[in-house]
């Protein structure tokens, strides 16, 4: 038995649309960082067991370069953008605006972390407007490594509540080359206060 | 050995056992530790995907033994017996335990991956089992797989290769 079993579908739409506001600003930072046209999906908000979350980007041993913040403040919990490594290395070329840097070398490792940052930052800051409270980012860290190991590594404090946690999850993309993910994983003590704070009744 | 060898997967905080000649996996363990116990007579080994050191961090009832670095080495034990193990000469290897992430993260998640590597060994110190090997800590992600035939602990990583031990 998770902490959640009780979350219905209204509060789902909730966190949905807390993914989609979020998400959203964070879309547009990118697309005013590359001067591109992003598309952003449509998010999901679900509850998922940890197995389900570390095995959710194509397998828990699939390579991928991620950017982590831990989030402290009103409301805790994780973010991840995730992207592909070939993903990693196009949206590297672009913002360098040159193809000989990628993520085996220091500036494009640098260039996808500060990326990452900036992306977070503007999805947190809209959560936080929007709900009026306090949301403050770890500095970022970018890790390249088994989607499993780093999800789980990100998940230790969740896990402190059970075996589940909640996710929010929006995809975006720019036509081919570039597609990546966001990942909100709010801390289950968390979710009634985003819930209270937008004046949705969290069945206590 | 046939090639085709089925496997038993353990998925995070899961536990689980394998009898010759099943092979048992788990995948991406970051600051996890996949710990091993096995029995050599019976050709049986038992595996728990270990995600945080002690059961009092856990907020609310504990459901899980197999989560729990102080819970998970008895579960092991006791997965063992109920296959017939006498429980006696027990043997460990155990991967895992990385540093992923250099910030500090929450106060109880600093340096959850060593904090669990000390605590497995603790508990199988406690169990009288023998720690055979191990691949710890570093900041790298692996993925392991336990032959209960030869008994070699298989531990993958992205960035420095497989290594056998």
């Amino acid at each position: 038995m998770g902490p959640y079993n009780d979350l219905n579908s209204f509060q789902l739409d909730i966190l949905r649309e807390v993914g989609n506001i979020g998400a959203g600003h964070a879309a547009t930072s990118l697309s005013q960082l590359l001067n591109r046209r992003i598309v952003m999906e449509v998010p999901e908000a679900r509850i998922a067991s940890l197995t389900e979350v570390t095995e959710w980007i194509g397998g828990a041993e699939q390579l991928v370069a991620a950017v982590f913040l831990r989030i402290e403040g009103d409301v805790t919990g994780g973010m991840f953008l995730i992207v592909s490594i070939e993903e990693a290395n196009s949206l590297i070329a672009y913002l360098t605006g040159n193809s000989e840097i990628s993520l085996k070398n220091e500036p494009g490792l640098s260039a996808l972390q500060e990326a990452g940052n900036i992306l977070a930052g503007s999805y947190l800051s809209s959560l936080s407007d929007f709900t009026k409270l306090e949301m403050k980012a770890s500095p970022p860290e970018l890790i390249v490594d088994m989607a499993g190991a780093i999800l789980a590594s990100g998940l230790t404090e969740t896990s402190r509540f059970g075996e589940q946690a909640i996710l929010i999850e929006t995809s975006f993309c720019e036509w081919d080359e570039i597609r990546g993910r966001f990942l909100f994983l709010p801390d289950p003590d968390a979710v009634p206060t985003v819930f209270k704070a937008l004046g949705v009744c969290a069945n206590e | 050995m046939s090639s085709v060898q089925s496997v038993v997967r353990i998925g995070i905080a899961e536990i689980g056992v394998a009898v010759f000649p099943k092979v048992i996996r788990t995948v991406g363990l970051g600051s996890c530790v996949g710990v091993v116990v096995y029995d050599s007579s019976l050709k049986t080994a038992a595996m728990a995907h270990v995600m945080l050191p002690d059961s009092s961090l856990a907020k609310g009832m504990v459901s899980n033994s197999a989560k729990f670095a102080d819970c998970a080495v008895q579960e092991l034990v006791e997965i063992l017996k109920r296959k017939g193990s006498a429980g006696k000469g027990l043997k460990s290897k155990i991967a895992g335990g990385a540093q992923m992430f250099k910030l500090k993260m929450g106060s109880e998640s600093t340096r959850i991956g060593p904090r669990n590597v000390e605590e497995i060994k603790k508990q199988l110190r406690r169990f009288h089992i023998h720690l055979e090997a191990a691949d710890v800590g570093g900041s790298s992600g692996r993925t392991i797989e336990f032959d209960t035939d030869n008994e070699i602990l298989t531990v993958r990583t992205v960035h420095q290769g497989t290594l056998e031990i």
